[in-house]
């Protein structure tokens, strides 16, 4: 519905994590202001509001992407995922899970962020997107691997002031299926603690 | 922030008409350098013409081999498309080096050709900066300006243009296509951006209103055999304090062909051409590759404390330059 040109506010439809919200926004209204102050929806995280941290990363369409550069208004018709969306049900998204297995945070407050940013990069990588750390970008060479050095090119939208980036790369590789030596020694000493 | 009325463009025709009817109009598409400039007051539009969902998302190869890319394409469509990665390989590695992949989800081609200086005093409203308020001063030139511009500056405006993608376009002749209420157009990117001057708030040569559709790269062999390298200062997401993008077509040790381009030096994506001339028909070799560099930089008027550019892309001619010649020889 096209709102009316005099207006500054206008009434919208938000799907979110595959639930409908309507609500009316004022235009400067960001989908991560939406998200926290309307829609009670505060998993996201607020963190530098200019794009430069990643703690506002949600899924648009599928896709990652800073809320806090995104206009509410404008995400009407897209399919929004944030963090409260990605586990189904009681079970923890694998990466999740393998954030919490592998102590992938301190303080936690860029972990929503970091999360749904690691969803999307090994979805990137499945599709065969190649990055800034990749030797050949051109078709006809092998997709890359994805190495400790790619995880963190593709993860460095994501920043982390507690610094806890050593686990987090783990918890990346081991959520897509990738065991690096050192998650390996950690996962045994975790297994250990718990047993 | 100001208020603002909000429209989606449906066709482009009805967008142009839109921004055409309201010069306080602004097109929005990833938002990711507008609505971050509006939070600062830094642009005060009073409507914006969302133009993200307009059918401008193809990337198509061209009847003479060349490619057509659509204004909405994404950055990270355009670094993942195959055509894009195998004949023009710079380009996609331009924009991997650029932004984050959540921000490259976002930007559209159009809107990385115009986003702004990511000078301080341009970004912070209470400073004087002459592109943001003509006559009022540049603090930079005497002020904070280690990663200002070397090449083709004035005494008015001593900023860079931020883009990777737009370094690389400059290597392989891009053109520009727009739509406004007149009709379509196009521009070579070499005219695209204009001279400083005294003007340095006027930086395109888009008419007023215009709506970019789309960049078209004219066919180029030499493409295929390309590279982007970009120094900064921290391994990624960060803008550039110098980046290269070349091509380099060499047999027998001579250069055949050669595609040069500078990021982060001056007010826009700047060709060395000066270079590329003194390099057609030279022995493919490092000597060559310094003289060349040379040549290009011989123009360059550092400031206080960004000598360290000439340095730094004399080095990367002659290290990029080296690895593709040796590529070519394999």
């Amino acid at each position: 519905m096209a709102p009316a040109p005099s207006s500054t506010n206008s009434a919208v439809t938000l799907n979110i994590n595959g639930e409908k919200h309507t609500l009316t926004v004022d235009h400067r209204t960001t989908l991560l202001d939406a998200l926290r102050e309307r829609l009670d929806l505060t998993g996201t995280k607020k963190g530098c509001d200019q794009g430069q941290c990643g703690a506002c990363t949600v899924l648009l369409d599928g896709r990652r992407a800073v809320s806090c550069l995104q206009l509410a208004v404008a995400a009407e018709g897209r399919e929004i995922t944030t963090i409260e969306g990605v586990a189904q049900g009681e079970k923890l998204h694998p990466v999740q899970q393998a954030f919490l297995d592998l102590d992938g945070y301190q303080c936690g407050y860029c972990t929503p962020g970091q999360i749904c940013s690691a969803i999307a990069v090994i979805e990137e990588h499945a599709a065969g997107w190649p990055s800034a750390a990749t030797d050949d970008v051109r078709p006809a060479a092998a997709p890359p691997p994805l190495t400790p050095e790619e995880i963190r090119e593709r993860m460095s939208g994501n920043l982390c002031r507690c610094g806890a980036y050593v686990s987090i790369v783990q918890a990346v590789a081991r959520a897509a299926g990738i065991e690096t030596e050192a998650a390996q020694t950690e996962g045994v000493e975790t297994e250990g603690a718990a047993a | 922030m100001r208020e603002f009325t909000y429209q989606r463009a449906l066709d482009v025709s009805g967008a142009v008409a839109l921004l055409d009817a309201d010069p306080d109009a602004r097109f929005l598409g990833g938002g990711t350098n507008l609505v971050d400039l509006m939070k600062t007051g830094v642009e005060r539009p009073a409507q914006l013409v969302d133009v993200r969902e307009l059918p401008l998302d193809h990337i198509e190869v061209t009847g003479d081999g060349g490619l057509r890319i659509g204004a909405t394409v994404t950055n990270s469509d355009l670094a993942a498309h195959p055509e894009v990665r195998g004949r023009y390989p710079a380009l996609a590695q331009a924009v991997l080096a650029g932004a984050s992949g959540q921000l490259r989800n976002m930007a559209t081609i159009g809107g990385n050709l115009l986003q702004r200086t990511r000078c301080g005093y341009f970004a912070d409203v209470t400073k004087p900066c002459n592109k943001r308020v003509p006559g009022s001063g540049c603090p930079a030139a005497t002020g904070e300006h280690h990663n200002h511009a070397i090449l083709g500056a004035s005494e008015h405006c001593v900023a860079t243009h931020p883009s990777d993608m737009g370094v690389a376009l400059a290597a392989f002749d891009a053109v520009i296509t727009y739509e406004t209420i007149d009709g379509p157009g196009e521009l070579p990117l070499a005219e695209f951006y204009l001279p400083v001057g005294d003007t340095p708030h006027l930086e395109t040569a888009l008419p007023p209103g215009a709506l970019i559709t789309g960049v078209t790269l004219p066919p180029a062999p030499v493409a295929a055999h390309s590279r982007y390298r970009k120094v900064r200062e921290r391994a990624s997401y960060a803008f550039a304090i110098g980046s290269i993008a070349a091509a380099l077509d060499a047999r027998d040790g001579v250069v055949r062909d050669v595609r040069l381009a500078f990021g982060a030096v001056a007010s826009h994506p700047w060709r060395a051409r000066t270079a590329e001339r003194a390099l057609v028909g030279a022995p493919a070799d490092a000597a060559a590759f310094a003289a060349a560099a040379d040549a290009e930089l011989a123009a360059a008027k550092p400031l206080p404390h960004n000598g360290y550019k000439v340095t730094l892309m004399r080095n990367l001619v002659v290290a990029v330059l080296t690895e593709l010649a040796e590529e070519a020889a394999r």
